[in-house]
């Protein structure tokens, strides 16, 4: 409509304008795409040597000689007997790695959420003597490196015969959680308190607020707490290696599995393996991610507004 | 300086008035801490003089009933009616007895030493067990905490009994059993809601640490391990060990000097490590974000691949990927560096390599989250602060230096200290990548590499070389670094945000 009225030296004008922003979009197209194949590159990589059929060791080539592409490594992994590849290699069982990480991460994510959100809510809506003390003492408590206690923790474990078992991971890793609070705090901060007003006048207590009032209206950020509990012991090597790692490799994590594979000695017969392997653990997460990613962003964003 | 003058200023006169007040400010803040330090003594003061008050008027004012609280605990409550209370008052009373007879007493009434007697097997195989200064420290922790918590209960018992017999007086209604039950619903459900966390929180973090720190004032080590070599208490001997180098131990001068050159690349590192992180991320972010730009979704995901693949996997192969050796390059980016004719780089063998290549890898994992923050904040920003510069005529750049960038740091600025904290014990990065190494400097303790942070080398310490004496206190300095750097920034935040302003 407007066209009519433009003279010719606003339609020349427009041209430069809208020519510089195409270079501008080129130019980030470029970056973009660059940056991309940088990220995404060790990935692929990582993909292609999984299915690879010509070597056993680290390569120095993406593509396998003559296409022998092959799914051989992630039978192997399955493989209940345990994967054993050379005289010199002990028997690994990825299997038993796989069951116990998977074991661990999901009740530590349950118990872990239902802690968070727990303290989060009684720092948030309840007003108690010592709040304000037990959120400064926790912020203290963060400071000091969590790895620092292992071995009293250890010898703690050990009293209740649980040291080297799973069952201590979970202690050791949901026992911590309190700390966490921070950013459901700002969620639930952030909900109205006439809701709770308009329940408690219909009679509801407050544990009936808690449940059945906050919690309904608080689903992104329990979807993101059991996100993040989720992927704090799936990923965890620190604690994992210290605890379970004296035990036999039954009873390992995969970070714990994973690291043996990539040492000096396994590293020539596994490490196609543990590509596999890679691809195996990270999947779940990244399917998890691909629907939740929504959530997970609410939650750092949350956090970081809240400074 | 009045804020015409500032506005008169240009650019960079801007940033450096900036700067400047961002040090000038720092002592005030001090000052201003310092000042709230008396007022915070006097509260603390009141406190306990309040507390011994009704202690001292209990025992005064208060019946027979109340003065026999002080030994039997609940005796007031379980007198006057409120069995509940009282019940489980005395029953706390009578676990902590019996645990202090049959556990605790054993290993507090050691702690002075940490044992005299050695575990020893004569010739003939037979053994005498003796003390365990592991064990003793450990419990006398533990007994120490309850012993205060039984302090608490005490205090809690007398206030008790003084209360009901004060209404007692007045003939008031005391609560029954059964509304102190339902009270935990409502009344008191902070209690219920975080005593079990506070309990494991307790057992599993607090004890241990109050442990290690204990421990940093010991000597124990891979030549005093329990029970058979006991270690005992030694002062300050190991912080001067390790800040001065002037110790008993034969390698002390190594570990100062380890300490020292690891204390300075941890601070590099996450000074580095955190501001590469922001300022690619805010700059990817903003490039993704920008209007006419497509495929946003898949720009995005191919970043958050890197957040859901678990670290040690991304690590561990970039670790293998980025190998070197003098015959055929190593890993794949060396063979791909030689396939396009250059030289094949030594990525992690090199000392000064090292440290810019775990930099590098680090914005590899860290970009693709500031770049999710970023994503977040940049669609919060009103879009008519835009429509305003653009009316003003503003050109693209100028609104992102001026609108843009100041937002994000404004909003991002608070947890970037966090990140630089985080940073200090980003144990993963380098223990996965680099493992410390390499270690090529002869003067350094073997024990420490040249890209070690203070964490890295804590973790060494413990699990390979049982010096357990030395890195509690390195632990207790990471604490001490995080602590100034935590409080610095707070104090230049100014006005803590008030909370009540949600309500």
């Amino acid at each position: 409509m407007n066209k009519r009225y433009n003279l010719g030296v606003r339609d020349t004008k427009n041209t430069i304008a809208r020519y510089k922003r195409s270079a501008a979009d080129t130019a980030i197209y470029v970056i973009l795409t660059v940056m991309m194949v940088l990220w995404v590159f060790p990935f692929v990589f990582l993909l292609l040597q999984s299915i690879r059929g010509d070597i056993t060791g680290p390569s120095y080539s993406i593509w396998p000689k003559d296409n022998n592409f092959t799914f051989q490594k992630y039978i192997d992994l399955f493989n209940p007997e345990g994967i054993k590849l050379s005289d010199t290699t002990q028997t690994f069982h990825f299997v038993n790695w796989y069951v116990n990480t998977l074991i661990v991460a999901i009740i530590v994510a349950l118990i872990q959420t239902i802690i968070v959100l727990m303290t989060a809510y009684a720092l948030s809506r309840l007003r108690f003597k010592g709040r304000q003390a037990l959120m400064k003492f926790m912020l203290i408590l963060g400071m000091f490196p969590g790895f620092l206690s292992m071995i009293a923790i250890y010898r703690i474990l050990q009293a209740l015969e649980l040291s080297t078992s799973i069952f201590g991971l979970i202690l050791v890793y949901i026992s911590g959680s309190m700390t966490g609070y921070y950013v459901s705090k700002g969620f639930f901060d952030t909900i109205s308190h006439s809701l709770d007003e308009a329940a408690m006048i219909d009679g509801a207590n407050k544990n009936t607020i808690f449940w059945k009032v906050i919690l309904p209206l608080s689903k992104p950020i329990v979807v993101n707490t059991v996100l993040n509990s989720f992927i704090g012991p799936w990923g965890d090597f620190m604690m994992s290696n210290y605890l379970v790692g004296r035990a036999s490799d039954t009873s390992w994590t995969v970070a714990v599995g994973l690291q043996s594979w990539i040492s000096q000695t396994n590293v020539p017969y596994f490490f196609t393996h543990f590509c596999a392997a890679g691809v195996v653990i990270s999947l779940p997460i990244i399917i998890a991610f691909f629907f939740l990613q929504r959530f997970y962003v609410e939650g750092v964003t949350g956090g970081a507004v809240k400074g | 300086m009045v804020d015409l003058e500032y506005l008169s200023l240009n650019r960079f006169q801007k940033i450096g008035y900036r700067f400047k007040k961002f040090f000038t400010n720092i002592p005030k803040a001090i000052v201003r801490k310092a000042k709230s330090v008396p007022g915070f003594f006097k509260k603390v003061g009141q406190k306990i003089a309040s507390v011994f008050g009704v202690v001292v008027d209990a025992m005064r004012y208060g019946d027979w009933k109340v003065r026999l609280s002080y030994l039997m605990f609940g005796f007031g409550n379980l007198t006057n009616g409120q069995v509940f209370r009282g019940l489980c008052l005395l029953g706390y009373e009578i676990v902590f007895i019996l645990y202090m007879i049959f556990f605790g007493g054993q290993y507090i009434a050691d702690f002075g030493t940490l044992g005299t007697v050695e575990t020893t097997v004569s010739e003939t195989g037979f053994s005498k067990v003796g003390d365990n200064s592991f064990n003793i420290l450990l419990f006398s922790v533990a007994t120490i905490l309850i012993i205060l918590c039984t302090a608490v209960v005490w205090y809690c018992s007398i206030k008790q009994a003084y209360t009901v017999y004060q209404m007692k007086q007045i003939n008031a209604k005391l609560t029954s059993g059964k509304d102190d039950l339902k009270n935990l619903g409502n009344k008191y459900y902070h209690a219920t809601l975080l005593s079990i966390p506070t309990l494991l929180l307790t057992i599993f973090t607090i004890v241990p640490l109050i442990f290690m720190i204990f421990v940093a004032f010991t000597n124990f080590n891979n030549l005093h391990m329990p029970p058979k070599k006991l270690f005992t208490w030694v002062g300050f001997e190991n912080f001067t060990t390790l800040l001065t180098g002037q110790g008993i131990g034969t390698d002390a001068a190594k570990f100062s000097y380890s300490f020292w050159v690891v204390l300075a690349w941890t601070l590099v590192w996450a000074f580095f490590a955190t501001f590469t992180n922001f300022f690619l991320g805010v700059f990817v972010a903003i490039m993704i974000n920008k209007k006419g730009i497509r495929l946003k979704k898949l720009w995005r995901t191919g970043l958050v691949l890197t957040i859901a693949v678990p670290q040690f996997i991304s690590l561990l192969l970039m670790n293998s990927m980025l190998n070197y050796n003098n015959i055929d390059g190593g890993g794949i980016y060396n063979a791909i560096l030689q396939f396009i004719g250059l030289p094949a780089v030594n990525w992690l063998g090199d000392p000064w390599m090292a440290k810019v290549t775990v930099i590098i890898v680090n914005m590899w994992i860290g970009v693709p989250f500031t770049v999710l923050s970023a994503t977040g904040i940049l669609l919060n920003i009103p879009a008519d602060l835009y429509e305003a510069a653009k009316i003003d005529g503003a050109n693209p750049f100028a609104m992102f230096a001026k609108i843009t960038f100041p937002y994000m740091t404004f909003v991002l600025g608070p947890s970037l200290i966090s990140t630089f904290v985080g940073n200090i014990n980003n144990f993963n990065v380098i223990f996965l990548l680099t493992g410390g190494g390499p270690n090529l400097d002869t003067a350094m303790a073997s024990t420490s590499g040249q890209t070690d942070l203070l964490i890295t080398w804590l973790y060494k310490m413990t699990v390979n070389n049982q010096q357990y004496d030395i890195a509690s206190v390195i632990g207790i300095l990471v604490f001490i670094v995080c602590a100034a750097f935590s409080l610095l920034a707070y104090a230049n935040i100014g006005s803590v945000k008030n909370e009540e302003d949600f309500r």
